[in-house]
């Protein structure tokens, strides 16, 4: 009895950090339907800020002087943010916005190395509650007690700021109809600003308040991005006292959930997560989005199957393509083979998005699983090479069938942050359970054989597999279920009076796209000789989603071009600099305010527009 | 106070607006009239700088203001009273009112709450009501009374009696003849006839997104027939 | 005696505690167009999202020629025979004009789940003849993103149109088209009425295509159905026209005075 309330207690303090920084994404996103991706990030300096400042100051006071001011420079990186890159992008489709504040994530974790170093910093205790008190025999920090008590505080100062300012009036009321403010003569560019700092501030404050509960890294922020989905997802978006009561539930349910199922404590809290998302799909306290903006662009070229012409070119870089073992050596066959792997695993991620219209930043789950799949057919079932990378993917199919279910029913912003938390789920289980999975030490020894244990010989599997996934997926597209994907993207009202049934055609789309991944990934386990949690990262997911992207999701060769593009371009910055994040977030961003469309799509533009004027 | 000339607006491709031009003198009250559909609303909201896109010229007080957003264009003195309500529903009467307060104008008396309770005696009595526990005629006359905080020069009143039982029509126009006595210009889109004959000088009937019509009330009304072919079935 | 094509029995529904249809009944026999009309506001929409699948009434039930249809979701009714088009011109914007036939024809033969094999092929002919039947075959080549907006209404009916319905449902079928190109639209919809013996329920705002073409005019006003009856007693009815010209029950007299 007493431990319970000594874990219910750590779980409450845990709660607290969680749920400064989910309420400050929740308050952006209600306001500025952004949804904030480099929130973690803001947290993570917010720690890392902290952690300079209290070596600096001296003094009780100037502990907590430090994280206050920590959490306040932060906001104003936060507003710099806002006010430079986000301003330009309200306009853009919902996906965009993610993406952009992603490359800024990159950005941060490599200057965070750069400023800080790499190694973990032990922040000081905090002056004052250093020892712990005693409750019903047990041991209890007082600092977690003192976090116990802050949370709540800061949920009623939130409210009574929304409550009694004018400030927090406008917004409540911008969160409803923002428009309908602007009509009563409010500035919604400072508007929205204002909520960035604050949103920013709570994050940075989440982070320095860690200070003496954990080691400061630059791995902080996807963690704790992924629970804050997880939260925000749970608690509804837009609304605080939501955030809060999710952010207790999901800390609970991992302090009790460790005593029940020690390996795989986050399963628990996917359990609890479907179930309220079954009962009420926009979370306990969230609402329906009233005017659902695409999360893609508008398509205005109608896709279509190459011509003649176009097949006879295609042919003949792919015979190219073949011919390279004659003149390459093990190092570029290797790299061309990764290439055609990530060729394949972009083009179903853009199959799935372009076609499906299902933004998914969790895709790597899928290839992941597939290259476990194939590493347990080899090692645990015996079978070959063929029969692994044959029978494996299945367990990326099976786990789309799983999580697609969910996803297909969610609508923009929510599916998009279910995919990802599915993913992150997927990789704890995979790095907490050593037994199967062999964790960190991942699966070795996973080697072609016959014909393929030659660079070219493997070189050639990867591509041959490359061009029928690819070939195969062209061909879904312009298949019958192909239209009918595209057409319940297009306009779901029409779909339906149609006789289409949207969810049930999403879902199979949904597991397609991870089969293909999967297929992907069992060749890349092979390619590596080994798996490690880190093929189900949310890293590689955002590697796929910047393929995409890059190729362009509205062009029908995006996935292909933008893989190429993307792969040759994160090689090249890796042997060139140490900073390749910092470069690839840069990229990232200045292409998301530059092309919206992507490469494919500015040449398709270029190509229309000579076409028309040929014409 | 308002002139509009050569407005047209644009739903993606599809033209909505033809060359509408409308003008409200100082203290004058206008009304527009036509069936559903014809382009009232959008008239508004193209004004506005809400929704379509547009060209054409707009201004206020002599000033063009065709190029201000929308907020630059409730300081400029334009309030703007929307179809559907659009109340906020998680927020109290007096919140409501707050969202809409604005700096006074010089030369003007400001609107307060307090004063706007005298005009709307319904609202008083629920102060601390969720615009959403309200129906729908106070919610109504709550959108009034926001925008009026905002201390308008010219009131852009879309439908205000659109499916309201006539007792809450009544109240109603007898506060918006109140605020044309105060001075205030008004462009009043209505279906209900009565109820623009009874505030607005002169109306202007819109069809399929054009003006077909602008003159007095007893031009429109002199002809029984034309009027009917114009408004009603 | 067989049931009618199209039976509304007390249908209600409200948001919010607000009534926006209450007890709404009516009927459509095969073959008729009817229409539905009132002022903003009256329920009109909500009244055709109960009819079409998209709103779930409080109360009161539809039957499609006797058949139960209270409630049933719109891909249901489009396999009962039901052809609907929106008020906001639907259609799927990254497709062709041919390609987006193609999907609906595809839809009503099954065919759709298949996932290999070219989508435009099949149904050719038919895809012709219903393109030509709105008078879009010179465009079938075109992206359906860049027609112009009376274009893509009538696009929208040959959509409609592809499960050769026995009721279509249209909501304001001729908003946004100009005057020349309504005209030719309704008498499009009104000969295959007459054709095919399809039941027609449309709203719209354009009296002249109200009173040209329809066989039987209901009257919205706040939810409930105020008159109905042939067109030219729905023009001379009083109340009608009060509502339409406005109540003014308080005021009549003192503005005349």
């Amino acid at each position: 009895m007493d431990f319970f309330v000594a874990q219910f207690l750590t779980g409450l303090a845990s709660a607290c950090s969680l749920f400064l920084v989910a309420s400050g994404l929740s308050i952006i996103f209600g306001v500025t339907r952004i949804v904030n991706f480099a929130h973690g990030a803001f947290y993570m300096l917010g720690a890392y800020v902290a952690y300079s400042l209290t070596e600096r100051f001296s003094g009780a006071l100037g502990f907590w002087a430090a994280l206050v001011c920590a959490a306040a420079l932060v906001a104003v990186l936060g507003v710099a943010m806002e006010i430079l890159l986000l301003r330009r992008i309200y306009r853009a489709p919902e996906l965009f916005q993610l993406l952009a504040t992603f490359g800024v994530t990159l950005m941060v974790e490599d200057l965070v190395v750069l400023v800080f170093g790499p190694e973990d910093l032990l922040g000081p205790r905090a002056p004052g509650l250093k020892g712990a008190v005693d409750i019903l025999g047990q041991a209890i920090p007082a600092y977690d007690l003192f976090l116990v008590a802050l949370g709540p505080l800061v949920l009623g100062a939130i409210w009574l700021a929304f409550h009694n300012t004018r400030w927090g009036i406008l917004v409540r009321a911008a969160t409803q109809d923002r428009d309908m403010v602007a009509a009563l003569g409010v500035n919604q560019k400072w508007l929205f600003t204002s909520v960035f700092a604050l949103g920013v501030f709570l994050a940075a404050l989440g982070g320095a308040l860690q200070l003496p509960r954990e080691a400061v890294n630059h791995a902080m922020d996807l963690k704790i991005i992924v629970e804050v989905f997880v939260v925000v997802v749970i608690g509804g978006l837009g609304s605080v006292t939501g955030a809060f009561l999710a952010a207790v539930l999901v800390c609970e349910l991992n302090a009790f959930g460790v005593l029940v199922l020690p390996q795989v404590s986050l399963v628990l809290v996917f359990a609890v997560m479907a179930l309220v998302l079954v009962l009420r799909p926009y979370g306990l306290l969230g609402r329906p989005d009233g005017a659902a903006r695409p999360a893609i662009g508008t398509f205005i070229t109608p896709w279509r199957p190459f011509t003649a012409r176009e097949r006879m070119l295609v042919a003949a870089l792919i015979a190219l393509v073949a011919l390279l073992p004659l003149g390459a050596g093990v190092y570029v066959l290797s790299v061309a083979a990764e290439i055609a792997i990530f060729v394949l695993f972009a083009a179903s991620l853009h199959f799935l998005m372009g076609a499906g219209g299902l933004p998914s930043f969790g895709h790597a789950a899928y290839f992941g699983l597939g290259a476990y799949g194939a590493a347990f057919a080899l090692k645990l079932a015996g079978l070959s090479m063929a029969g692994a990378i044959l029978l494996g993917p299945l367990l990326g199919l099976a786990g789309a069938v799983l999580f697609g279910w969910f996803c297909v029913r969610l609508s923009g912003v929510y599916s998009a942050m279910l995919t990802l938390a599915f993913a992150q789920i997927a990789w704890a289980v995979a790095f907490q359970w050593v037994g199967v999975t062999g964790g960190d030490n991942g699966l070795l020894g996973i080697w072609p054989q016959g014909f393929a244990a030659t660079p070219a010989g493997f070189y050639w599997l990867a591509l041959a597999l490359a061009i029928m996934g690819v070939a195969a997926l062209r061909t879904l597209i312009f298949s019958p279920f192909g239209y009918a994907l595209r057409a319940a993207r297009d306009n779901a009202a029409r779909a339906e009076a149609l006789g289409i049934d949207r969810h049930r055609i999403q879902w199979a789309a949904f597991a397609l796209a991870g089969l293909f991944a999967a297929v992907a990934g069992a060749l890349f386990a092979f390619l590596k000789g080994s798996v490690f949690p880190d093929t189900l990262g949310i890293p590689l997911s955002v590697d796929a989603l910047a393929m995409v992207l890059l190729g362009g999701v509205e062009t029908i060769s995006g996935g292909v071009v933008g893989a190429i593009a993307y792969k040759l371009l994160s090689i090249w910055l890796m042997s060139e600099t140490v900073h390749s994040k910092l470069v690839l977030g840069a990229v990232i961003v200045t292409l998301v305010v530059a092309f919206p469309h992507g490469i494919g799509g500015a040449f398709t533009r270029l190509r229309d527009r000579l076409g028309g004027a040929a014409a | 106070m308002l002139e509009v000339a050569r407005l047209d607006a644009f739903y993606g491709r599809a033209q909505i607006l033809h060359e509408v031009g409308l003008r409200v003198g100082p203290g004058e009250a206008l009304a527009l009239l036509g069936r559903n559909g014809a382009g009232k609303s959008t008239t508004l909201r193209a004004i506005m700088a809400q929704g379509p896109r547009r060209t054409g010229e707009i201004r206020l007080l002599g000033a063009d203001v065709s190029r201000l957003q929308t907020h630059e264009l409730v300081q400029a003195g334009i309030g703007y009273v929307p179809e559907d309500r659009r109340i906020f529903t998680d927020l109290t009467v007096m919140e409501n009112l707050e969202v809409g307060r604005r700096p006074a104008r010089p030369g003007h008396a400001p609107w307060t709450a307090e004063r706007l309770f005298a005009l709307f005696p319904n609202l008083a009595e629920m102060r601390q009501r969720r615009g959403g526990q309200m129906s729908g005629g106070e919610q109504q006359m709550l959108t009034l009374a926001r925008t009026l905080m905002g201390n308008p020069l010219l009131l852009l009143l879309d439908e205000p009696s659109e499916g309201l039982a006539p007792r809450i029509v009544e109240q109603i126009a007898l506060a918006v003849m109140a605020l044309k006595t105060e001075g205030l210009s008004i462009l009043l889109c209505e279906q209900n006839l009565h109820f623009a004959r009874l505030i607005c000088d002169r109306a202007c009937v819109m069809a399929r997104g054009r003006l077909v019509f602008e003159g007095s009330f007893a031009t429109l009304e002199a002809d029984p027939a034309r009027r009917d072919a114009l408004l009603s079935v | 005696m067989s049931p009618p094509l199209l039976e509304a029995e007390s249908l209600a529904k409200s948001y919010g505690g607000v009534a926006a249809v209450r007890g709404v009944s009516f009927s459509l026999a095969a073959g008729e167009i009817l229409a539905l009309i009132g002022p903003n506001g009256a329920g009109k929409s909500t009244c055709f999202g109960l009819l079409g699948g998209q709103v779930k009434p409080d109360a009161g039930t539809v039957r499609l020629s006797g058949q139960d249809i209270t409630g049933a979701p719109p891909r249901r009714l489009f396999r009962l025979g039901v052809g609907r088009t929106f008020q906001i011109a639907a259609t799927f914007a990254s497709m062709s004009v041919r390609e987006n036939v193609a999907v609906a024809l595809l839809s009503h033969h099954r065919a759709l789940a298949r996932p290999f094999g070219r989508a435009t092929h099949p149904h050719h002919a038919e895809t012709d003849t219903l393109l030509d039947l709105v008078g879009l075959a010179d465009q079938a080549g075109r992206a359906s993103g860049e027609l112009a907006y009376g274009d893509i209404k009538r696009l929208e009916l040959a959509l409609a149109l592809a499960n050769a319905p026995r009721l279509l449902l249209m909501d304001e079928p001729t908003a946004g088209m100009a005057s020349g190109e309504r005209i030719a639209l309704m008498r499009l919809v009104a000969r295959l009425a007459r054709e095919r013996n399809m039941g027609i329920l449309f709203t719209e705002h354009d009296m002249d295509v109200v009173f040209e073409h329809a066989d039987r005019v209901l009257v919205l006003d706040r939810g409930s159905l105020i008159a109905q009856g042939p067109p030219a007693a729905i023009r001379a009815d009083a109340q009608v026209r009060v509502i339409y010209l406005g109540t003014g029950l308080t005021f009549a007299g003192d503005a005349d005075a």
